[in-house]
């Protein structure tokens, strides 16, 4: 609207700020200036560090801060490093966008799964409104996951099509998460709404 | 040669069927026939009714997933074998039904359905002469 091009920076209080990463012109990435910090990806269960191009739990250690040095600080930021030399020829390395937060993970039958995983899926149906619930119940003492999907009014009298539509939802979220869910379609204005903080997954199970 | 059906998405949940038949109540909406086809998680309510148009928006204005669709309906006599020679004549010609109900009226049976070829089977329906109930007849059967 403007005739500006914006860039992605990322950037949190704890580590002065904005600018700890900053897109370059090839917008593929945010450069993060490893002369100030040591960065590591690690898995947010286990704490060991993922290789490149894995998403991750962002770690940072500073080098240069000197009331407050952060030593290993684990930022609760999931992203990945992006493989590869960026073509800019900056050597820095690049963090994709920030993924999700790492205190929204779920781990369902040993599985780690990421809400965003899910909600990239959803969006990719043209069907589906924009809101959705997940909730994790406790069934027969097994983990159990149930996604409710917010639908258009769409071909609302032909059930075939609703049943393909939710077999199809099913199979793509098992193929990302590797757990199959129960999906339900709900009709729309039904689950809590997207803006702010909502409420995406409630989780009744059991704690043993 | 159709008549307009409401086609109502109903969660599995008690109290979403009364919340619906509620609506349509308090706007003096009559139902001539309804079905239900359901799954586990939902179901459709499938309703001729009164003021299909008026009843739609209704709906919609509270929030229920609806949609308005074109069915045929075509007056059999109340005799053996009547609804079995008409579904006949679709069948051989290749027109699948996708649902259907029925009701009985003034001595007369009425099948409600939606096919898959709606184009094909109004010529089928003209060309051997069955008898349909237009959207303007409805008002005949209240
Ligand atoms: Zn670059």
């Amino acid at each position: 609207m403007l005739g500006v091009k914006a860039y992605n920076s990322f950037g949190m209080s704890e580590m002065c700020g904005p600018g700890v990463a900053f897109e370059c012109p090839e917008q593929n990435g945010m450069h993060i200036w490893e002369d100030y910090y040591i960065v590591e990806i690690v898995n947010p269960d286990t704490l060991e560090p993922v290789p490149d191009g894995e998403v991750g739990e962002l770690v940072l250690t500073t080098l240069k801060r000197e009331a407050m040095p952060l030593l290993r600080y684990r930022t609760r930021d999931l992203t990945r490093i992006l493989p590869g030399e960026c073509p800019c020829g900056r050597h820095h390395l690049r963090l994709d966008r920030m993924k999700g937060r790492s205190d929204d993970m779920i781990i369902l039958k040993g599985v780690n799964i990421f809400p965003i995983q899910i909600e990239t899926i959803l969006m990719q149906f043209q069907e589906l409104a924009s809101d959705y619930l997940i909730t994790l119940e406790t069934v027969d003492d097994n983990d159990a996951m149930t996604v409710d999907v917010e639908m258009k009014d769409l071909f609302i009298d032909d059930y075939a099509k609703l049943q393909a539509l939710t077999r199809e939802i099913t199979r793509q979220l098992r193929d990302e998460i590797l757990i199959t869910p129960r999906v339900r379609l709900v009709p729309k204005n039904t689950l809590p709404k997207s803006e702010g903080k909502a409420v995406r997954v409630v989780d009744t199970r059991k704690k043993y | 040669m159709t008549v307009h059906q409401l086609s109502v998405f109903i969660e599995n949940k008690s109290g979403a069927l009364v919340r619906v038949l509620r609506l349509l109540k308090q706007e003096n909406i009559q139902l001539i026939a309804s079905t239900i086809a359901d799954t586990a998680d939902f179901g459709i309510f499938r309703i001729i009714c009164s003021e299909p148009e008026k009843a739609c928006n209704v709906l919609k204005e509270a929030g229920v997933a609806v949609s308005l669709c074109e069915v045929f309906a075509v007056e059999l006599d109340d005799r053996p074998g009547q609804a079995a020679d008409a579904i006949a004549i679709f069948a051989s010609e290749g027109i699948s039904i996708s649902y259907l109900y029925s009701f009985l009226l003034n001595g007369k049976g009425v099948l409600i359905f939606r096919t898959d070829n709606a184009e094909k089977a109004a010529e089928v329906i003209a060309s051997n002469g069955l008898s349909v109930i237009e959207e303007k007849d409805l008002s005949r059967l209240l």
